[in-house]
């Protein structure tokens, strides 16, 4: 198993530490991972975005051109990396600001709206683990034991009060999420 | 689950393992993209762990000599910076060379010429191999590409530094230092003890010897001659030595390859694409650059029909891979450069291009 994932939005919408908690999540499975962020001035404030991948085997390059899931949380992140998913692949999206939705019907679509549940719940930062959660339900390549533990691992212990908040905006995310396209079997 | 795994940055991992190898002083000066070397150093408060030093010079200027001084009391000394910052380190680094000392200094490679940008390259290995400073002298250089290796290299570096009293470089870049992989670290080691030091280092004159002298002068020609042939034996047997190399599926390879740091990760990748087109790629990845493994590529040059020497760079390496192919097969460049890193997919165009169309 490889899983070759790009996650991208704004500075601030929690993209890098989303990354992280996947990658320490993979470490905690005992699967190889790689995090390679987006790194300068355009992070402050701008577009940040970050490699994830998670496999059974040591990996290659960390730096990719095609992915197998995209988790795309604004517009320019969808302009951007829309057309690099391979097909067969897996697009995951926040509709919250998106005025150009995806077109391809090469891949499988879904939303999930986790900026409007973020606030909903009343914790506007749990937002990156509610879209981390719809992302699992589509592709379970770690345990949610595991996305715990990573979680507890990432989380500086001042955090780890906030652990169950952030257990709960998982399981909203996995709930939530809906099928935009998805492509019939062959 | 694996425990004994942290996740980290490079230059995370490089200063941890800086601690954890005993190291007996840091001193550096911040810099995108290592400037995590020095932060995490100064969090980690390892003059609480080990008594070791972590100092923010006043320039790297400074940096340099700080290097200088410590490395002649036999302390175990390092720096890192990122480009710019390496360049105005160049004349102490020369002295350091020229005095003999063991020093160990980390470059995380950006873009340039100039400030150029804070994004990965690999355009100092001309800078790092070739000399960087003024006169005859080499730097031993090696190219990790990994988190683990970030870490590991350290006091690999240290060894050879002390070794062959020379000083040595990491050469990385802004990709490997910034990214987050699984490392695992080396149980703590102690520093050096005062009677553990080497019998060079300037720690007081004790009445049985004579005086240690640290100088990269001496005026006159014919001593500063054998000097230099000192100098040269010491690269000779380096040379003999020291290569370190790693091979990837190149048995039954037609087309080589050769990259180092983060470009040989990618090519890796471009390599696997490459095959699943029935193109029989291979690679070999330099992990020492200087020496640079010649010998190994010479003998590939006798099997494949040609080389693509891909970097970060406008064609730097290129330049030593040829001369140890000295003819035999072509051998050509592809690099993407000022900051930008190539993706797999161009590596494998680059090479059909390139070696495969001709």
């Amino acid at each position: 198993m490889t899983e070759e994932i790009i996650i991208a939005g704004f500075g601030g919408q929690g993209v890098l530490s989303m990354g992280k908690i996947l990658c320490y999540s993979g470490v905690m499975q005992g699967k190889e991972v790689s995090w390679m962020p987006s790194y300068g001035p355009e992070m402050r404030g701008g577009t940040a975005n970050v490699t994830v991948i998670i496999s059974d085997e040591r990996i290659s390059s960390p730096i990719l051109n095609a992915f197998d899931s995209a988790i795309i949380l604004n517009q320019q992140s969808m302009d951007k990396f829309e057309p690099k998913v391979k097909p067969g692949g897996v697009l995951l999206y926040d509709p919250n600001g998106i005025t150009r939705h995806p077109e391809r019907r090469d891949i499988n679509i879904y939303r999930c709206n986790g900026a409007e549940e973020a606030a909903r719940m009343g914790a506007i930062r749990s937002f990156n683990m509610i879209m981390l959660g719809a992302f699992l339900k589509i592709k379970p390549i770690v345990e949610l034991e595991n996305v715990l533990k990573g979680l507890k691992k990432s989380l500086p212990e001042r955090y780890h009060h906030l652990i169950p908040q952030n257990e709960e905006a998982i399981h909203r995310g996995m709930e939530i999420v809906e099928e935009v396209y998805v492509m019939e079997k062959a | 689950m694996d425990e004994d795994f942290v996740l980290m940055k490079g230059n995370e991992a490089l200063a941890e393992a800086a601690i954890r190898a005993g190291v007996d002083g840091y001193f550096g000066y911040p810099i995108t993209p290592q400037s995590e070397v020095m932060e995490y150093l100064t969090a980690a408060r390892p003059w609480e762990r080990t008594g070791m030093v972590v100092f923010q010079a006043e320039s790297e200027v400074a940096a340099i000599n700080m290097l200088y001084g410590g490395a002649g009391a036999g302390k175990r000394v390092m720096t890192s910076s990122s480009s710019p910052g390496i360049s105005l380190m160049q004349e102490g680094i020369s002295y350091i060379a020229g005095a003999e000392l063991p020093v160990v200094i980390v470059n995380i490679v950006r873009g340039g010429p100039g400030l150029g940008t804070i994004q990965p390259a690999q355009s100092d290995y001309f800078q790092a191999t070739k000399g960087g400073g003024h006169g005859d002298y080499h730097l031993l250089v090696l190219a990790p590409s990994s988190v683990q290796e970030m870490a590991d290299f350290v006091e690999l570096a240290f060894d050879l530094a002390f070794k062959y009293r020379n000083p040595v470089m990491i050469l990385s870049d802004g990709a490997i230092g910034q990214m987050m992989e699984k490392v695992k670290f080396k149980p703590q080691k102690p520093r050096w003890r005062d009677d553990e030091l080497p019998e060079w280092a300037t720690t007081g004159k004790k009445p049985d010897r004579e005086r240690n002298i640290i100088t990269s002068l001496d005026l006159d020609p014919y001593r500063q001659e054998r000097f230099n042939r000192h100098l040269q034996e010491k690269y000779r047997k380096m040379r003999e030595e020291e290569v370190r190399f790693e091979t990837f599926q190149t048995e039954d390879a037609e087309y080589l390859l050769v990259a180092y740091g983060t470009s040989a990760r990618i090519c890796q990748k471009a390599v696997q694409l490459a095959r699943e087109e029935g193109i029989r790629a291979g690679l070999l990845r330099p992990i020492t650059l200087y020496p640079f493994p010649e010998k190994e590529i010479a003998a590939l040059a006798g099997r494949v029909k040609a080389m693509l020497s891909v970097e970060m760079s406008a064609g730097q390496m290129v330049e030593d891979v040829r001369l140890a192919v000295n003819g035999r097969v072509p051998v050509e460049h592809f690099g993407r450069f000022g900051g930008v890193v190539p993706s797999p997919e161009e590596i494998v165009e680059a090479l059909k291009q390139k070696l495969i169309n001709d």
